[in-house]
């Protein structure tokens, strides 16, 4: 079983209306992962029919016993977070500040202090339209620990893989070069990265490929809306070559991107002809890279 | 006043609405522009201002003096993130797991976990005429933004006073990295486009300002006939859409070479007009 990860620095460069269609083109020889589990689309493109969903539980949060704290002030002398205010002559904990790290809970002469494990979200094992099984997740408001929603939808997505026998995971990375992304890389067989033709694609591009190699995983590149700006797809061209990154396709700036997540559609079934065609010899020359 | 301008999709257009808006306002106002999206900050792409400083941002993390340590495991059951673990005869501290809480190092009976600087990231400062730019970019490999981002919002606060007028360009998504670059914010514009994955996004977003009460508004971005789609949302909630950019190729490709757009795109500066009518007007700005 290979893993495939899709990212791109940078959002909006189209990078869930790529994958969608991937996933689409290798139907069921593969399970779907939605990794970017803050902003979480895929499942607008797939109408999943839930098959399991489970509360997501990770990272503490301290809560303060009125009835046995004497209000001494140590638990707010040893918190590097400032989270622990007085209002109203009572300590008290501000759950967005807090970090969870257990300091005040250790130094709490009176005991006053729990940590408690938090809720920060779902995870769930959809069916889709398209035949395949889509492993995907929502966030908690404002929840940490994104990066290890990630591992678990990952890590599900592999389990679902293996006992349904399935060839592929394909995985539809989150913006950025933090926590999230590193869960996302770690693993994977192989990287396709999305990028477009702009001042800040380009820049977000070398920036996430500097973390790629650090996991030494194999990437090739699809730059979309090529067409915007010739000179900018030329320098994203050369910079591939530098760093031995196989241009896999150059896609047209097009409003059938828009039109097909109106749709509700990938763009392979929305567009049958130009860029089904397209995408199809993308995910064909993925699969052979990443066989060999 | 602060305000920022956040998403909950990436791609939306933050950048490009925080970078025109602050020059465009720094032409009446003192304005800072801040770039708190640290893992991938673009606002200075499309600005062309004069680098006037250049710091190294640090977190702390706890180094192990091995002669010190008596390996009675104090350390390693006091971090909550495993980010100090004991094998062996040896205590191994891993730094992308640290959030500097200091329990290790101050818990330790012999002193044998001191504190020591490590680079997160490298904050500057640009200035020319009205307009100030501040950003700090994560190094690669570092997993957490949110010390950086606390780092440069503290740089701000020091450096700059209540008269200059604040813009705080978000990084994207509803997970701890936008929190903390809105929640000292006064106003926080929510960027979206009117496709369902941008009413998707906006939704979660909406939330995500709820949850931290904070005033916010809509702009809506690459604004076209679909426009109902966040228009009904935003009626049937009660928010107010502050501003509609609209769907031009013309504007994307101005953006591909991070030139201003204002200055070219009449239809554009109309919106931010409409947007400095709403500082004004509505939060007092003056």
């Amino acid at each position: 079983m290979k893993e495939i990860v899709v990212i791109s620095g940078k959002g909006g460069t189209g990078k869930t209306s790529i994958t969608a269609s991937l996933a689409y083109l290798g139907g069921k020889d593969l399970v779907l992962a939605d990794c970017d589990v803050d902003a979480a689309d895929m499942h607008l493109l797939m109408q999943p029919e839930k098959i399991k969903s489970e509360d997501f539980y990770s990272g503490l949060l301290a809560k303060i016993d009125p009835e046995l704290c004497t209000n001494c002030g140590i638990c707010a002398n040893v918190c590097r977070f400032n989270a622990i205010p007085v209002i109203n002559n009572q300590h008290i904990i501000k759950p967005l500040d807090c970090e969870g790290c257990g300091y005040c809970e250790k130094v709490c002469p009176e005991k006053a202090i729990i940590m408690e494990e938090q809720n920060v979200g779902f995870w769930q094992i959809s069916n889709t339209r398209i035949n395949n099984k889509l492993v995907h997740a929502r966030l908690g408001i404002g929840a940490e620990n994104s990066g290890k929603l990630v591992a678990k939808v990952k890590n599900e997505a592999k389990q679902l893989a293996k006992t349904d026998n399935k060839k592929y995971v394909l995985i539809d990375g989150s913006p950025g070069v933090g926590c999230s992304v590193v869960s996302s890389l770690s693993g994977a067989n192989y990287v396709l990265l999305v990028t477009e033709p702009t001042v800040s694609g380009i820049h977000d591009l070398r920036r996430v490929y500097t973390l790629v190699k650090k996991f030494s995983i194999k990437a090739g590149c699809i730059i979309n809306k090529y067409d915007l700006n010739y000179a900018k797809t030329q320098e994203i061209i050369d910079y591939l070559q530098e760093e031995n990154i196989e241009h896999i396709a150059s896609l047209p700036y097009d409003e059938i991107f828009i039109k097909a997540i109106h749709s509700g559609k990938t763009i392979v079934e929305y567009d049958k002809e130009y860029f089904y065609e397209k995408l199809k010899e993308c995910w064909n020359r993925i699969l052979e890279l990443i066989e060999n | 006043m602060k305000i920022a301008i956040a998403s909950g999709k990436g791609g939306t257009g933050k950048t490009t609405l925080s970078t025109n808006l602050a020059k465009y306002l720094s032409k009446e106002f003192e304005v800072v522009l801040t770039d708190l999206d640290v893992e991938e900050p673009n606002s200075g792409l499309f600005l062309n201002l004069d680098e006037i400083l250049e710091e190294d941002k640090f977190k702390m993390i706890p180094k192990w003096i091995e002669d010190k340590c008596t390996l009675c495991g104090i350390c390693q059951k006091s971090c909550n993130y495993h980010a100090v673990i004991q094998l062996g005869e040896m205590i191994l501290v891993f730094p992308e797991l640290c959030h500097s809480c200091y329990a290790c190092s101050e818990l330790c009976p012999e002193e044998a976990l001191p504190m020591i600087k490590q680079k997160m990231g490298v904050l500057k400062q640009f200035k020319t005429d009205k307009l100030n730019f501040v950003e700090s970019r994560l190094e690669i490999g570092q997993e957490q933004a949110v010390p950086l981002i606390k780092e440069t919002n503290n740089f701000v606060e020091n450096n700059f006073g209540k008269e200059v007028l604040k813009i705080y360009d978000s990084p994207p998504g509803t997970s701890c990295p936008v929190i903390e670059a809105t929640k000292n914010a006064d106003f926080v514009f929510l960027v979206t486009e009117p496709t369902p994955f941008g009413l998707n996004d906006l939704q979660l977003a909406v939330e995500t300002m709820r949850e931290l009460n904070k005033d916010f508004g809509v702009v809506v971005n690459r604004s076209d006939s679909n426009n109902k789609l966040i228009s009904d949302y935003c009626d049937s909630q009660k928010i107010k859409i502050i501003a509609n950019i609209p769907n031009k190729r013309e504007i994307a490709e101005l953006y591909s070479s991070g030139e201003e757009i204002y200055s070219k795109v009449p239809e554009f500066a109309v919106e931010l007009k409409k947007i400095k009518s709403f500082l004004i007007n509505e939060l007092k700005v003056d």
